[in-house]
């Protein structure tokens, strides 16, 4: 049987599952590689270069280098691991979840400041009254 | 024998441990939150567990996609800080307990829990950030741990329901081991949050007081909701709240709350933190 992916109803929303899992694989390889100091200096001295180690698509690799977090969960990267560059750029998850909605920084921080994105609109696709 | 006297419900996030490692706890952005540690710190002084069982999620720290283990118990005698991608916290290493880790190791795989065991592993903020906001800083640890992952990064994590009766089993794996020993549990994560997409910053504080308050009335059927309900209401990573009935479940039917606090935001996340006495005959 198929799953059902009723959560794909989510808007906004990139649930790491078999079919993301199954095209991200080599994308959060390389971003978990960024465990390690060493290989943080390499990526950072020659990205470039430190990205050819792992078998990551033209899109996935554009992504990267671009530092285009949001187009990163489009192919497949998952945001446990994505966040590994960011960390090494010196950002926040709270930096990039402000990029990834799409709103400055500042913007961003208000709205948690002021109790975080409402639930209502936000629960399905097609259903923004509710 | 030995006994759960409590469980604790605490979020993790990661900043909380940053503010902590950095000195900010007192700045007018992190005061409210670190103030509503203090109770719960004084309740787990006060009754000096001689270890933690603590349920948590790594986050591509120990683990990567490359081996994914949906219940994972540590037994071994240490458990070193992870780098995870800005350096290991400077906090003390995790002392282990591997006597009852390897007692509930085997009770758990003879009992259907089909357990991977780690013999080593590096411990991410999923485990110290609880450690932290209800120890402090100290130079050891006040207890040894026994780390139990959960996966809840590759979906689909575990139903909330399985995560009960893991809690179940738990119970009765340190009841039937003969020394005595006070054990205090943690299930964290949570509570309301998004990390990721256009939706990031979600935060249903609706939502999490209900089941803050379920913990204690309704603690089995809470432990039924759908994955997709949490994700659509609690936001993606929300989901994490599914270990917390890892916890709910090893209290047995009675509880009573002693201690919450709830807060928004620290950095995206809603964090609380709740205080549960077991109340069950063992």
């Amino acid at each position: 049987m198929t799953q059902q992916r009723d959560y794909e109803s989510i808007p906004g929303t990139y649930v790491y599952d078999s079919v993301r899992g199954r095209i991200g694989y080599h994308l959060n390889m390389f971003c978990m590689s960024l465990n390690k100091a060493e290989n943080r200096a390499k990526f950072k001295a020659d990205p470039e270069k430190y990205l050819d180690a792992f078998k990551l698509t033209a899109e996935q690799r554009r992504a990267v280098l671009a530092r285009d977090w949001l187009g990163m969960l489009k192919v497949g990267g998952n945001i446990y691991y994505t966040i590994k560059i960011a960390f090494c750029d010196g950002l926040t998850f709270q930096d990039v979840a402000g990029m990834m909605s799409g709103v400055p920084k500042e913007t961003y921080a208000e709205m948690m400041l002021a109790g975080g994105r409402s639930p209502r609109g936000n629960r399905y696709k097609d259903r923004p009254d509710i | 024998m030995a006994r759960i006297i409590a469980g604790i419900g605490t979020s993790h996030v990661p900043a909380i441990g940053v503010a902590m490692d950095k000195g900010l706890t007192a700045t007018p952005y992190w005061d409210p939150l670190f103030k509503g540690y203090g109770p719960a710190r004084d309740w787990l002084a006060g009754h000096k567990p001689d270890v933690a069982i603590i349920v948590y999620n790594d986050h591509a720290s120990a683990f990567s996609l490359e081996l994914i283990p949906t219940f994972l118990i540590g037994v071994a005698d240490e458990f070193p800080i992870a780098d995870e991608g800005f350096g290991p916290r400077p906090v003390p290493v995790v002392k282990g307990h591997p006597e009852l880790a390897w007692h509930m190791a085997e009770s758990l795989i003879l009992n259907e829990f089909d357990m991977t065991i780690a013999n080593e592993m590096p411990v991410d903020h999923g485990l110290t950030v609880p450690l932290s906001v209800t120890c402090g800083q100290p130079q050891e640890w006040p207890f040894p741990v026994i780390p139990l992952c959960v996966n809840v990064v590759q979906y689909p994590p575990p139903t909330g329901a399985r995560c009960f009766k893991l809690g179940r089993a738990i119970r009765n794996a340190v009841e039937s081991f003969d020394e005595d020993l006070k054990v205090v549990i943690y299930g964290t994560g949570g509570m309301s949050h998004q990390l990721q997409g256009e939706r990031a910053g979600l935060i249903n504080r609706e939502f999490d007081t209900a089941f803050l308050n379920r913990l204690t009335s309704d603690p089995q059927a809470l432990s039924r909701l759908p994955h997709t309900e949490y994700m659509r209401e609690a936001g993606s990573e929300g989901v994490e709240l599914v270990m917390w009935h890892v916890m709910r479940g090893a209290l047995g039917d009675h509880v009573r709350e002693v201690y919450r606090h709830y807060h928004v935001p620290a950095s995206n996340t809603a964090a609380a933190i709740i205080v549960l006495e077991n109340r069950s005959a063992a």
